[in-house]
């Protein structure tokens, strides 16, 4: 693989060809689950120690709902969590394994796929064309991020048997990571809606 | 991208646990799991504590590895406890210190002592009967797999398209994660082209 | 040797101002065993191959492939026409040579011992049996776009549609896979930029502007394309 400067996005996008959705889409779900790995293993800034990296992962996952769509996007995030699970080291701070899944951020981890979910439907079905522009992709992974908080928040207030104002403040300090992360998302999601118009085509 | 990366959490073994068949392991980790959470009280947390020990020594866990692995959680666990102590005084903390490690090590354990594609291949036998509801056990296994082998390449194009963004002085993390994402999706869009291709979509 | 007919095949992709033309209405019967198209990039040349095999349909107008029409009978036509792609990375999907090979005849032979023997049979075909159990990531760009090539040959397709399989590989990977190529008892059709390469070729087509602009001897066919180049 040889470097490139900003790759024209070629000819790909203008190829019609229906009936090959489904290996497309394989491969797209492949690719992104392998992309939410990459960002998170790359992209580790640790803040505070508590025990929770300030990562691009959660960039990852916003991303895959917002630029594939709510089915592709939470079984990219799925598939990553599976890779995850299966023991390979794709968590923050290069952990894998099942701990995770048990550990005090569990519920952040466990709620990904539906905050894919829901950022990528309000991309696909209440956007529409009007996903080009960042700002209105900024609302609809804002509301990914705030169904990821509250699950978190949630799990905490459950787990650590806490009140909910309690759990409120273990969770307050993420906050402006991901409304930061948020923005990048749309930011970067609209890029690439220009660069694929069809990525998102209703079929 | 060394490969060696991909080997993940897993340690290489003959001890009982490393024998023991995945399902059991899983099982038993999820019933363990879910005990530990359910039962309050800080005696049920020293004998969880202890069994989770136990089941480390039987599987002969190299220490400084198991440390390694332990360390998110142990710096959760130690930073929530802290809290607890203020806030409900000592009882409360130390069950929830004691808790958090007992999990982290009782799920560490089985993802050490269980090797990557014994645990993928457990999981796709596990969702074999999610054929009747319309999951294709084939097309996940291949989607995983997918994902697994696109992930030392997407690593390496993260890194790639980061140091061409710095080469150029440009120091917005969206110069670097915009023609990264681009190349993902162009990439797996010719890989939905080659699946196609070969027939995988047909059947 | 297959049969590849345009009649009247078209492609336009449809965008917000109007439809973009990617190839004017082309008829062509290609019967020759080996075919090359030239051209400059974004001619066409990728979408006309693409035609043959169905991961590009028509707008307008019919391709058939020894008679089968690629829109109506997709499945039967790829199995007949196998494709090999510019970038190996793109198309190895399975951890090991081995099994990337046995991704491929999954369809056709349903017992997984005897798949696992076929696949190692292909490899070594392709000199590529000692490599069988390694990791795709541990091959050479040549050894990866033989690979790819193993993995689409095994089901013994009649026709080898290759679009530009030799552009990212250095001179050593290229002769070698030109060379596999250009022993195959396959039809083949091959988009180059390679003009030595494309000299091989029983004929040559060179695409321009979404048509093509000459068809004919490959010699001819290189002379004319280099006409249109500037200097």
């Amino acid at each position: 693989m040889t470097m490139s400067e900003t790759p024209a996005p070629s000819t790909t996008d203008a190829r019609p060809a229906p009936q090959r959705s489904t290996t497309t889409d394989i491969a797209l779900i492949a690719a992104f689950a392998a992309l939410i790995a990459a960002l998170t293993v790359i992209g580790g800034i640790p803040v505070g120690g508590a025990g929770v990296d300030i990562t691009l992962q959660t960039f990852g996952v916003l991303l895959a709902g917002c630029v594939l769509g709510p089915v592709r996007g939470f079984l990219a995030v799925s598939v990553y969590l599976v890779l995850g699970a299966i023991g390979l080291p794709v968590f923050s701070g290069h952990s894998g394994g099942l701990a995770p899944f048990s550990g005090v951020s569990a519920g952040y981890l466990l709620s990904f796929p539906f905050a894919a979910l829901l950022a990528g439907y309000l991309v696909k079905y209440v956007l529409g064309g009007l996903r080009t522009r960042a700002a209105f992709v900024f609302i609809a992974a804002m509301a990914g991020t705030v169904l990821n908080h509250v699950c978190g928040t949630l799990w905490m207030m459950h787990f650590l048997d806490v009140s909910l104002s309690q759990a409120i403040k273990f969770d307050a300090p993420f906050w402006v990571g991901d409304i930061i992360k948020s923005l990048v998302v749309a930011l970067v999601a609209a890029e690439v809606h220009r660069a694929f118009p069809r990525l998102l085509a209703r079929r | 991208m060394n490969p060696s990366y991909l080997f993940g959490v897993y340690q290489p073994g003959t001890s009982p646990l490393h024998r023991a068949w995945i399902g059991a392991k899983v099982g038993g980790l999820a019933a363990f799991s879910l005990s530990v959470v359910l039962v309050r009280s800080v005696e049920a947390a020293f004998v969880f504590l202890a069994i989770a020990v136990l089941a480390a020594a039987v599987a002969r866990i190299d220490l400084g590895l198991l440390l390694r692995s332990l360390r998110p959680a142990l710096v959760a666990a130690v930073i929530f406890a802290g809290i607890q102590w203020l806030l409900y005084g000592p009882a409360k903390a130390t069950e929830t210190l004691v808790d958090l490690v007992a999990l982290a090590l009782a799920a560490i354990v089985v993802s050490s002592t269980s090797p990557v594609n014994a645990m993928l291949d457990s999981f796709i036998r596990w969702i074999t009967p999610l054929r009747h509801v319309g999951v294709d056990p084939e097309r996940v296994a291949l989607t995983i797999g997918l994902a697994i082998q696109a992930l030392p390449g997407t690593v390496a194009l993260a890194v790639e398209t980061r140091d061409a963004a710095r080469a150029r002085g440009v120091r917005h993390p969206r110069a670097f994660l915009t023609p990264f994402v681009i190349r993902v999706v162009a990439r797996a869009q010719e890989t939905g082209d080659a699946l196609h291709a070969r027939g995988i979509g047909d059947d | 040797m297959a049969t590849i007919e345009l009649e009247a095949a078209s492609v336009a992709a449809p965008g917000a101002d109007g439809d973009t033309v990617i190839l004017e209405p082309t008829t062509l019967r290609l019967t020759e065993q080996r075919i090359g198209l030239i051209g400059a990039n974004g001619s066409g040349k990728s979408t006309l191959v693409r035609l043959v095999n169905g991961l590009v349909t028509p707008t307008s107008g019919r391709v058939l492939v020894d008679g089968l029409d690629v829109a109506r009978d997709g499945a039967a036509v790829r199995r007949r026409v196998g494709f090999c792609f510019t970038d190996p990375a793109a198309q190895l999907v399975m951890p090991t040579c081995v099994e990337d090979v046995e991704l491929s005849l999954r369809r056709s032979v349903r017992d997984a011992g005897e798949r696992h023997r076929q696949a190692l049979a292909v490899l070594d075909r392709f000199g590529l049996g000692a490599q069988a159990t390694l990791s795709v990531h541990s091959l050479s760009g040549g050894q990866r776009q033989l690979l790819a090539l193993a993995g689409v040959l095994a089901t013994d397709p009649s026709i080898l549609v290759a679009d530009e399989p030799t552009t990212l590989l250095d001179l050593a990977n290229t002769r070698r896979v030109t060379e596999t190529l250009f022993t195959l008892p396959q039809q083949l059709v091959v988009v180059t930029h390679d003009l030595d390469l494309a000299r091989r070729c029983d004929r040559v087509l060179v695409v321009e502007d979404a048509r093509v602009r000459f068809d004919g001897p490959a010699e001819a066919a290189v002379a004319d394309y280099l006409s249109t180049v500037p200097l």
